[in-house]
């Protein structure tokens, strides 16, 4: 029973890594750019939520759509400023420089809510789950972060696949100069792509804080690098890939922590990752490139 | 004709009706035998024999997409073969990767150039002799004398070799910033500077102008006659390949269709229709 | 072709001389008193910086892989490092053997070793992290190589090690696994990281060791093996395609990266009283990776100056306190852009022509 339950908050934890990694491997697939940044929007989405439901004493619902308003509106003017600039410069150097926006943001978050610790009450309002007369017992917040984690990669797959922007996205990921020659607008489509990617990252932002409630400006960093490894351990550019990764990483990180050790579970998961790649050096779901010589 | 099909099918014996005379006494420098490779299913090479003489310039041509630079990949291991054998100097070289290839005696250039854009003329030719050079990382670092010795001995060796293509005031140029010929010139500078037995040149002329390609054509020749190195080439401008090849090599889906001399190549029924495509009522043979 | 060769080695001579220049005008200063104790504090970790960010150079610029795990290797030397100097000390301390004892109790004897033995243990991990990593390329690597400083900085967070009569006992339980007798030292004591530390670090030493990673990493470049790491990044198959095994001098590179690394890790390590793996994490590791990009890739005297610039920035805008780091993230981002967007260049540069032209200053033409 034991390993059931811990089965399931590592599904549950997995979901919101799913979530974040959308946001990277979505990013990374169209823009070709890893956004460093994209953990600590996670942050901001927290806060938001935060404010929202202590501040103003908004009902929690209201709160996760005002968070996600508001990182939508982040993520498109990081987006305006700081990268669309840089579309022609080498990666490394829009990796910099998402490198200083995230440092911006852990700081300007630094100066507004200062380094305390803020305890985030969930904004999941079911009780929790009870079964096999009270030895399992499953959080609202874990079944809702399942829940929702699967809503929004059947919606994305839906979008990607079947609607005319999704055809975009899919053209400026596979070339962006040919997709551009056809009249897709490639700014356009790389700003709804961050756009989309930052509405997720709040998402996961409330998600993460119900589920672990401590509230920091450094709350989004190591989800952020953890997400960013399942993007990359599922493929990235995959939305599947993500998804895969996404729970994988979950899964692993909480049996880690449960069988193996508490200190090292980090250590693990990025083995794993390792192993992975060394076997599959493109990630679990991502295409094979041929060099053409 | 019936008769030397059914030959070459049950021999499969690269023929050596090709090599030239004064090359026939001595063992070919390339042995290919039955090389066969597909891509996931995708047959790219199939039953491919030929033998090259140690200073024969040999030509494979063939219509766009007949496999001739996947040949070229395949005896350098930038793919690995899925069937047959290579033979370099009668030597197996199924155990040897691109590098190893090298160091036996293979050099080559690219379809599309692939030089080290952003290091100079020079460098790039330096790195072409790097085995040659071959002192060791530490006398590098502590600039022992034979760092020294060494350094001046291969700047000598690059102007030799830049001089045979008239490239010497073009040295201390970054590669990339070539114009287009000369980056061809390069990367056969390159390829010479590997002191290759066999030297693989993949389309040389492709972008010269007529004039350009004449220049060409006598240094293919002045360099086998010096080096005296076997050249295999794969080529689109028939009057260079007709010019200066003495085996030719036709390929088309993968297969070879003909092998001969240019004249018997040129009125080969196969190859023009590989060429021109099957004219209707016309009969083969 | 003259003309290159001796601009190369103007170039390095021009390197050596600005660290040279810039370690004597700095002694000066502090002979007289000039230099602020906040910033006396900061001269070891800049020459450490240094030696990280031309190191890491030689991986990023000259080799052309991004790698985000290079606080990674700075960890192992410095942890090996300060074992080792707190272990030589001991061992003065308690031998009868006479020549080990003054000479291990010469802190500048125990300082080159412990760099020494960082060094060689970096290396070490160097290459046997490089085996999986190199096997990859691009971004595939880069996770990969940020994977492997996590997981070092994990592991040597549970790391106990201890020495007493017996010798050295090492546990990743908990101290008291160590089972030590009485009269027992522990050096490494888990999340408390190496404790104890004597104090052998200063600022000559990390001169000196900077001159020295300057005569491995330039020599190198502008050697036979310099040239071949040069060739695998401008292109893999070229490389190969002229009997290079661009395996060995990807490896070659990254060892010698990671083994600087390691040295730079002692240095800084025996600059404190203890050291914490936390310390050597992702965000130092990215720290030293702005260096050497804002420096300019496989430029040598650019990681130079940038790790020093960015070292002391932030102790230079001590005076906005709390904006500090917000404005570091800014200056950050807006020298990324205008180094890399042609718009602003051009802005910057009319600017710039208003400005010098306002000025009775008749610039000198020349090439930039």
């Amino acid at each position: 029973m034991d390993f059931l339950s811990y089965l399931i908050s590592g599904i549950s934890l997995g979901s919101i890594y799913a979530i974040i990694a959308l946001g990277y491997t979505m990013v990374y697939g169209i823009a070709r750019m890893l956004n460093f940044a994209h953990g600590d929007v996670i942050m901001v989405g927290g806060y938001m939520s935060f404010m929202a439901t202590t501040r103003f004493g908004w009902h929690p619902l209201l709160s996760v759509i005002f968070a996600m308003i508001i990182c939508t509106v982040l993520g498109i003017v990081i987006e305006q400023l700081a990268y669309k600039p840089l579309r022609a410069a080498p990666s490394l150097a829009v990796l910099i420089t998402a490198i200083g926006v995230s440092y911006l943001l852990q700081n300007a978050a630094l100066l507004l809510w200062s380094a305390n610790p803020k305890s985030f009450s969930s904004v999941v309002p079911f009780d929790s789950l009870r079964l096999f007369n009270g030895k399992l017992i499953i959080s609202g917040t874990t079944i809702v972060s399942i829940f929702v984690c699967v809503i929004i990669i059947m919606t994305l797959n839906t979008i990607v696949n079947k609607t005319k922007i999704g055809k975009a996205m899919r053209a400026v990921s596979e070339d962006k100069d040919a997709a551009q020659l056809m009249g897709v607008s490639v700014n356009r489509t790389i700003s709804i792509t961050f756009a989309i990617g930052s509405a997720l990252a709040a998402v996961a932002g409330v998600l993460l804080c119900s589920a672990y409630p401590i509230l920091m400006p450094t709350t989004g960093a190591m989800p952020g690098i953890k997400a960013f490894t399942a993007a990359v351990f599922g493929g990235i550019g995959s939305i599947p890939g993500a998804f895969l990764g996404g729970i994988l990483l979950g899964i692993i990180e909480i049996l880690g922590k449960a069988y193996i050790s508490t200190q090292l579970s980090d250590a693990i998961v990025f083995a794993v990752l390792i192993i992975i790649l060394i076997v599959k050096p493109t990630g679990l779901l991502g295409k094979k490139v041929l060099v053409k010589v | 004709m019936n008769e030397s099909i059914s030959k070459t099918k049950m021999v499969p014996l690269p023929s050596h009706a090709i090599i030239p005379e004064r090359d026939a006494s001595q063992r070919p420098i390339l042995e290919v035998y039955r090389l066969g490779i597909n891509f996931g299913g995708l047959v790219a090479v199939e039953d491919f024999n030929i033998a090259v003489g140690r200073t024969e310039i040999c030509g494979l041509i063939g219509p766009n997409g007949a496999g001739k630079t996947t040949i070229f990949n395949l005896l350098t291991k930038v793919y690995q073969p899925t069937s047959g054998a290579i033979l370099l100097d009668g030597k197996d070289t199924s155990n040897m990767n691109t590098a190893q290839i090298n160091r036996a005696g293979i050099a080559r250039t690219f379809q599309n150039i692939r030089l080290f854009p952003s290091l100079s003329v020079e460098d790039n030719v330096k790195i072409g002799l790097h085995n040659e050079i071959g002192y060791s990382m530490a006398t590098g670092i502590l600039r022992l004398p034979a760092f020294y010795k060494a350094e001046r001995r291969a700047k000598e060796r690059v102007m030799e070799l830049l001089d045979l293509f008239d490239m010497t005031h073009l040295a201390s140029h970054r590669a990339g910033s070539l114009p287009y010929g000369a980056q061809r010139r390069l990367e056969f500078v390159r390829a010479l500077a590997t002191n290759p037995k066999l030297l693989l040149l993949d389309e040389p002329a492709a972008g010269m102008n007529p004039s350009e390609t004449e220049e060409l054509m006598s240094n293919i020749e002045k360099i086998r006659d010096q080096f005296q190195i076997a050249i295999m080439l794969i080529e689109h401008d028939m009057r260079l390949v007709m010019g200066i090849c003495e085996g030719i090599a036709v390929l088309n889906y993968g297969q070879i269709i003909a092998k001969g001399t240019p004249k018997e190549i040129q009125t080969n029924p196969l190859v023009i229709e590989a060429y021109l495509g099957k004219k209707k009522g016309d009969q083969v043979c | 072709m003259r003309r290159l060769r001796m601009r190369s080695s103007i170039d390095n001579c021009l390197t050596y001389g600005l660290v040279i220049v810039a370690y004597v005008v700095i002694r000066l200063l502090l002979a007289g008193g000039n230099i602020s104790y906040a910033l006396q504090g900061q001269l070891v970790p800049i020459t450490v910086y240094i030696v990280m960010a031309v190191s890491l150079n030689l991986t990023v610029g000259v080799l052309g892989e991004l790698s985000l795990g290079h606080a990674g290797f700075m960890s192992i030397g410095a942890f090996s490092g300060a074992i080792t100097a707190t272990l030589l000390e001991l061992l003065a301390d308690t031998t009868s053997t006479t020549w080990i004892r003054l000479g291990f109790s010469m802190p500048w004897l125990r300082l080159s070793l412990a760099m020494l033995i960082g060094g060689i243990f970096a290396g070490i991990f160097g290459f046997l992290v490089g085996v999986p990593v190199l096997r990859l390329h691009g971004d595939y690597l880069a996770i990969v190589t940020l994977a492997f400083g996590e997981i070092i900085k994990n592991v040597m967070s549970i790391l106990y090690v201890g020495y007493d009569a017996n010798g050295i006992r090492v546990s990743m339980d908990s101290a008291n696994a160590l089972k030590l007798d009485e009269g027992g030292t522990i050096i490494v004591n888990g999340p408390m990281g190496v404790i104890g530390i004597t104090k052998l670090s200063s600022f000559t030493a990390g001169f000196i060791l900077i001159l020295i990673t300057l005569i491995i990493v330039l020599n190198l470049i502008n050697s036979r093996a310099g040239r071949a790491i040069k060739a695998v990044r401008d292109d893999k198959i070229a490389t190969e395609s002229v009997g290079i095994s661009v395996w060995r001098y990807r490896m070659m590179a990254f060892v010698i990266s990671a083994t600087l690394a390691g040295a730079a890790g002692a240095l800084y390590a025996l600059n404190y009283s203890s050291v914490v793996a936390r310390k050597f994490d992702f965000n130092t590791s990215i720290l030293v990776l702005v260096f050497v990009v804002l420096g300019g890739m496989g430029n040598i005297r650019g990681s130079i100056i940038a790790a020093t610039v960015l070292t002391v920035l932030p102790e230079v805008l001590r005076a906005f306190n709390e904006y500090r780091m917000l404005t570091y993230a800014v200056i950050l981002i807006v020298v990324m852009l205008v180094r890399n967007n042609a718009t602003l260049q051009h802005v910057f540069r009319q600017v710039g022509a208003r400005l010098s032209k306002s000025l009775p200053i008749r610039r000198k033409g020349g090439e930039v």
